[in-house]
């Protein structure tokens, strides 16, 4: 979209003018994850920049409110939660998601786009109906707060995440290649070990990836069924914004911004990698 | 086609074998089948237990409520014999009298009178009150009842009791669109004061659409941007609209608070800026506009992936024609561009809708009083009020209309057309 030596300068102004809209837009996009960033090393108890970190003193800065995290059992019990319920969940719901998504994608499926949606429905459904269903069903199975509870919930949630993305990608996958190794006299599971998973492996790890960050993410849920012990980071920032606003959220919340810089790049490096496989490159 | 046509069809010597072949191609495919919906069921089946069956058994609730008959279990036998014009006789007071004071025993008078009081706003001191004096009242009871409170004189409480006696309701639906019974059983709508839901549903499709028409506007020429650059200086850009896609709903939320707030970021800016003074600072969240705000900036990259997607395989010499033709640029892009980009444009509209009419968090934390959704009230009804067939009510509706435009979705993009990043 480079401007032609003999633009007008109607056509300039326009490029110019449009560059700059964009601009503003780009920026409304990512100035809300800039500024908690400096806001976290407040050295006063606000939410807002001091005059002190506007002037760039050095004492306007601080590290407290982290600090604050590691010094907090509450904090780093819910972190701790995060991972093993988050992980769990990713686990239980990859090996599900890619095990349907493999019959999905055979040309043998019946009611194929039914399943589908009704697979995909858990991104669907508002998450305040997903969470009363659950506490009521859950409460009766006596599931509610407990940590399989949760991982359960969870794991619903993340599936649409892996199922899509899994699809997607073996809908890319030559299936010729299971059949030669099929033909060459792999059993199933063999010929899916070493041919197909190892091909479609950025797939189902960058799903993986969503449904992680669904569960890292998830709140409502964990506000209905969890007690004290299975809270969450999610459901810590909760309280926090809703009872005493203090940067310590800042502070997680940078931390968590860092989380997902690192979970961009993992699935962006996926998927560069699936599609030079695809390309054969 | 049976064997036998195909036999005189065909009438060489092999028939029997290609019968053979046909019956073994049947069964390898009925085998591929068993075997592509043996892969599916696990996920099938687990979906089913944890996530279907919990919501149909929550939603449930806003039709059955056997609370009342399940407490007042004298009364719920012998109020059918009532025609419902004039008075009940004295059985049918004996049996509430009967009742009350079993109720007072068991100490369940208040789980019946707050069903009582779900259909008849203002009748659950009655019965509470009733019930603490039901040991004192004598017989007859038709006279004794009355005397206590005159309310007990009217049809209407009786209606609403021999209503809520059947474990079968219409109450919570009727509750949810604004309507209620009247005393002989016909549905009117609720006193003006009580007239709440019917509004909220249509500000909560207000809010969504505005949010959906801000997130096209916003999301339009970024996408066409991002779709016009070199793919390197592209794909740069695209992370700036992926970050905050993976970035915790939470975070993106707190920060808008950073930012909105009166002592905000934006606030300062103005204030800076000289736009307000100091004291006149805009109160920007915890309103609607802190809703509309966040809720935009939480669902934008959901309308810039497909738009992208959609404008990536939109060949750049079809508006090159067009101007070469002699349209306009103007022209060109109205009646030629932007219509192939309208796959794109649905699909993130009709997904954003979809995400927004059951938007919770972003409107709980910083919606105030004005920016409450419909989902913060079915969460209200749920943790504070306790009124569950209520809540089960208003998420049915919310369901229904998610799933209706689920279905529009499926019809217009397809489910498994579905991509994410």
């Amino acid at each position: 979209m480079a401007l032609p030596l003999y633009a007008t300068p109607a056509e300039k102004a326009w490029h110019y003018g449009f560059r700059i809209l964009c601009g503003l837009i780009f920026f409304f996009l990512i100035a809300p994850l800039l500024v908690i960033v400096p806001l976290s090393f407040n050295a006063e108890p606000y939410f807002t920049f001091t005059p002190g970190m506007l002037a760039l003193e050095a004492e306007a800065f601080s590290l407290r409110w982290y600090e604050d995290i590691v010094a907090n059992d509450q904090w780093l019990h819910s972190i701790r939660n995060s991972f093993t319920i988050g992980i769990a969940a990713t686990l239980l719901a990859t090996t599900l998601g890619t095990l349907a998504a493999l019959g999905l994608t055979s040309p043998a499926m019946p009611y194929r786009r039914a399943i589908m949606a009704l697979l995909i429905s858990p991104m669907i459904v508002p998450i305040i109906i997903t969470a009363t269903g659950m506490y009521f069903f859950y409460s009766w199975a006596g599931l509610a707060q407990t940590h399989l509870g949760i991982i359960l919930a969870h794991t619903a949630l993340g599936i649409p995440f892996v199922v899509i993305t899994v699809t997607a990608t073996l809908s890319g996958y030559d299936q010729t290649l299971t059949r030669a190794a099929l033909s060459l006299g792999a059993p199933p599971h063999v010929a899916f070990f070493k041919v197909t998973m190892p091909i479609i492996l950025p797939g189902i790890v960058s799903g993986g990836l969503f449904a992680f960050v669904t569960s890292f993410d998830e709140v409502v849920v964990v506000l209905f069924m969890a007690g004290f012990e299975e809270r969450t980071i999610p459901r810590q920032m909760w309280a926090g914004i809703r009872e005493q606003i203090s940067p310590t959220i800042l502070a997680v919340a940078t931390a968590l911004v860092l989380v997902s810089i690192a979970l961009l790049t993992a699935v962006e490096m996926l998927r560069r990698r699936g599609e030079r496989l695809r390309q054969g490159r | 086609m049976t064997a036998g046509t195909t036999g005189e069809m065909h009438p060489a010597p092999d028939a029997p074998d290609t019968d053979v072949l046909k019956r073994q191609l049947q069964r390898a495919n009925r085998v591929a089948r068993w075997k592509a919906l043996g892969l599916v069921a696990p996920l099938l089946i687990f979906l089913l237990v944890t996530f279907v069956v919990p919501i149909f058994s929550m939603l449930t609730r806003s039709v059955h409520s056997p609370v009342f008959g399940d407490i007042f279990v004298e009364t719920a036998q012998v109020i059918g014999e009532w025609d419902g014009t004039g008075l009940p006789d004295e059985t049918i007071y004996a049996a509430l009298v009967a009742d009350m004071r079993q109720a007072r025993a068991d100490r369940t008078i208040g789980q019946a009178a707050t069903r009582l009081n779900y259909d008849v706003p203002g009748t659950r001191s009655l019965l509470t009150r009733s019930a603490r004096r039901a040991d004192r009242l004598e017989a007859p009871y038709s006279v004794s009842l009355p005397a206590l409170d005159d309310r007990w004189a009217d049809r209407t409480i009786w209606a609403a009791i021999k209503r809520v006696s059947s474990p079968v309701t219409a109450t919570f639906y009727l509750a949810a669109l604004d309507r209620q019974f009247d005393a002989d059983g016909s549905i009117v709508l609720a006193p003006e004061d009580q007239r709440l839901y019917v509004r909220l549903f249509w500000r909560t499709l207000l809010v969504s659409a505005l949010v959906t028409v801000l997130c096209l506007l916003l999301g339009f020429p970024i996408a066409y941007l991002m779709a016009h650059l070199p793919p390197a200086r592209a794909n740069l850009l695209m992370i700036l609209v992926l970050l905050p896609f993976w970035t915790s709903l939470l975070v993106r939320t707190t920060a808008w608070i950073a930012i909105l707030q009166t002592e905000g970021v934006l606030n300062d800016v103005f204030v800076w800026l000289g736009i307000v003074s100091d004291d006149g600072r805009v109160q920007l969240i915890y309103n609607q506009i802190g809703t509309i705000i966040a809720m935009t900036h939480i669902l934008l990259p959901f309308t810039v992936l497909p738009l992208y997607a959609v404008m990536q395989g939109i060949p750049p010499s079809l508006t090159r024609a067009a101007i070469s033709l002699g349209a306009t640029p103007a022209r060109a892009f109205t009646r030629v561009y932007l219509p192939l980009t309208t796959p794109g444009i649905g699909a993130g509209a009709v997904f954003v809708f979809i995400l927004a009419v059951g938007y919770y968090i972003t409107p709980a934390l910083v919606g105030g009083r004005t920016g409450q959704l419909i989902s913060n009230f079915i969460a209200f009804h749920m943790q504070e009020s306790l009124n569950w067939g209520l809540a089960a009510a208003l998420g049915a509706v919310l369901l229904a209309a998610v799933l209706l435009l689920y279905w529009l979705y499926d019809r217009l993009v397809g489910v498994d057309n579905m991509r994410l990043g």
